[in-house]
């Protein structure tokens, strides 16, 4: 008996110890990547870099103030076209979820969900970029806002069905009409829910190039035009990268180190935002 | 001629086949408590809810007959007019988690988008307070989300929100059968209070509680009224065999 559970506690010991390996074997090449980045990328970031656009090839200095504009409004303009439609639709979904409409609409969110983005920037590259006649930022928003949509329309929807009918009664019982109910309480009380879903669209798109290679383009000048080629922090990245001159590299890599930060800061706002927001019911 | 608050008079509802409320007539008077009493599934919920046509908001559903507040009929009222004038009260507390105590009294106007001064704001959130003996407890922490009182508080809190609308007739749906027996009877001696104002109509489980603050007992069997009378009269020498089996304990 005594040995019996002598041999099953070593076992649990054995398995508890392997699991702890596994789980340090996984996360030190992520920190590994993390702090290279960070070492790689962060002696490049000052005043100047963020300021000025990149330089030249063989003069030193130049920064990245074209990709962070451009990126700042691309993503602003691709929230723009994605929050509102998404959040409507999750609305709907939510609201009507047993109608043939929210059964379609939901199996064609999955498979946006599932899109490559590449294959999206090739659909935006035919429908907006060839009939227009140019490269725009308004077309890399739209293939953007594209792969945004799945996850606010989700998060939305998803947040909205766990709110307890009881609240939409209580607000009917109360002669209410039913666009304000879902205005003005079903929206209000899932808000750290939808937010969330907003922040995390924006931190999975933020760093999205491919969709944006035949769209947005690039452009080594700072510009603000929507309907002109827009440089952004991942195209930079790409460009630079794969050039043959180091200044260029160090270039990228403080663009990446921007870019880790964003979405590490969008992260932990997305986490603050949901405790501090959160709706006890 | 006075007319009644609330009359029926063969009135049905159904949920798709199911008929679950079939040809209630009845007359309620002002300022008196009904109890609604019979067993679960018998219609009771469905009634209320008709009472202040929340039941077609559920797909499905439909009602047939007359059902009048005062000499208005109820189904050719616009339904959100209906829902000022007859308030209602849960089962389980439903104050609205994302508003304050004070907005959450005033909800009715605020959500409506009524605008009313702020000193008449202030008045009606103290006088509904106070109706719903709540006004002690809560009059420092107003703007405070309503979701921190317990259970009971909650519930005297929804109780409010309906007596802010200054409504005729407030339904009750089991508001005490989510709460503690203290709860249950701080809000029973509030319908004491409640009456001098308003009718009100309780769906209640509890037979000592219909006993304790009904003046007159509605019995409810398979979607019929059985029988609707003074409560003293019902509960101690009911006229039909369902009622006496019932309150007896022979069915529940
Ligand atoms: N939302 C609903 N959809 C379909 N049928 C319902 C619904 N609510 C209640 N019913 C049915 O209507 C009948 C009466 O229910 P209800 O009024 O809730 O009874 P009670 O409140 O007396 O327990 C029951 O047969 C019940 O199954
Ligand atoms: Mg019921």
């Amino acid at each position: 008996m005594d040995a019996r559970l002598k041999v099953r506690n070593t076992k649990s010991i054995v398995f508890k110890s392997i699991i702890i390996f596994l789980a340090f074997v996984i996360t030190i090449p992520l920190i590994i990547i993390l702090l290279y980045i960070i070492k790689q990328g962060v002696t490049q970031v000052n005043w100047h870099f963020l300021t000025h656009v990149p330089a030249p090839v063989g003069e030193t200095g130049g920064g990245i103030s074209n990709a962070l504009l451009g990126s700042i409004i691309i993503v602003a303009l691709s929230s723009l076209i994605a929050i509102p439609t998404g959040i409507l639709t999750g609305i709907y979904l939510s609201e009507n979820a047993t109608t043939r409409l929210a059964y379609y609409a939901g199996l064609c969110v999955d498979i946006l969900q599932g899109v490559p983005s590449i294959v999206v920037g090739m659909v935006v590259y035919f429908w907006i970029v060839k009939p227009l006649g140019t490269f725009s930022a308004l077309s890399g928003s739209v293939a953007l806002a594209i792969m945004m949509l799945p996850i606010v329309i989700r998060s939305t929807e998803q947040t909205l069905k766990l709110l307890p009918d009881s609240l939409k009664e209580a607000a009917l019982s109360l002669g209410v009409p039913y666009h304000r109910v879902i205005l003005k309480v079903i929206v209000p009380c899932g808000f750290a829910g939808i937010l969330s879903g907003i922040m995390l669209s924006v931190a999975r798109i933020v760093g999205e190039t491919a969709p944006l290679l035949f769209t947005a383009f690039g452009n080594p000048y700072l510009s603000a035009a929507i309907t002109k080629p827009m440089q952004s922090l991942p195209l930079l990245i790409f460009n630079y990268a794969t050039s043959p001159y180091d200044e260029w590299h160090n270039l990228a890599w403080g663009a990446s180190f921007i870019l880790l930060m964003f979405v590490l800061l969008l992260n932990i706002f997305t986490k603050l935002i949901t405790r501090k927001w959160n709706i006890q019911l | 001629m006075e007319h009644s608050v609330i009359s029926a008079s063969n009135f049905n509802a159904w949920f798709g086949d199911n008929h679950a409320v079939k040809d209630v007539s009845i007359k309620i008077e002002k300022n008196q408590v009904i109890a609604v009493m019979g067993p679960s599934g018998c219609g009771k919920t469905t009634f209320l809810r008709c009472i202040n046509r929340m039941h077609e908001l559920v797909p499905g559903a439909r009602t047939e007959g007359m059902l009048k507040l005062y000499a208005d009929d109820i189904y050719t009222m616009n339904p959100i007019y209906v829902r000022y004038k007859i308030g209602m009260v849960f089962q389980r507390p439903n104050p609205f988690p994302n508003l304050s105590i004070y907005d959450n009294v005033v909800a009715g106007y605020k959500l409506n988008g009524l605008k009313i001064p702020k000193v008449e704001m202030d008045h009606i959130v103290e006088k509904s307070l106070t109706s719903a003996a709540l006004w002690n407890e809560v009059k420092d922490s107003l703007h405070k989300k309503g979701t921190f009182l317990s259970g009971g508080q909650q519930q005297r809190l929804c109780i409010a929100r309906a007596i802010a609308m200054e409504p005729e007739v407030i339904l009750f749906d089991e508001p005490t059968s989510a709460l503690d027996p203290i709860s249950t009877s701080s809000i029973e001696a509030l319908f004491h209070e409640l009456k001098a104002n308003y009718t009100l109509i309780i769906v209640t489980h509890n037979m000592q509680q219909a006993a304790r603050v009904s003046d007159k007992t509605a019995f409810f069997y398979l979607g019929e009224l059985v029988e609707f009378d003074n409560t003293r009269q019902m509960f101690t020498a009911p006229k039909d065999k369902r009622t006496q089996n019932y309150i007896t304990g022979r069915f529940s």
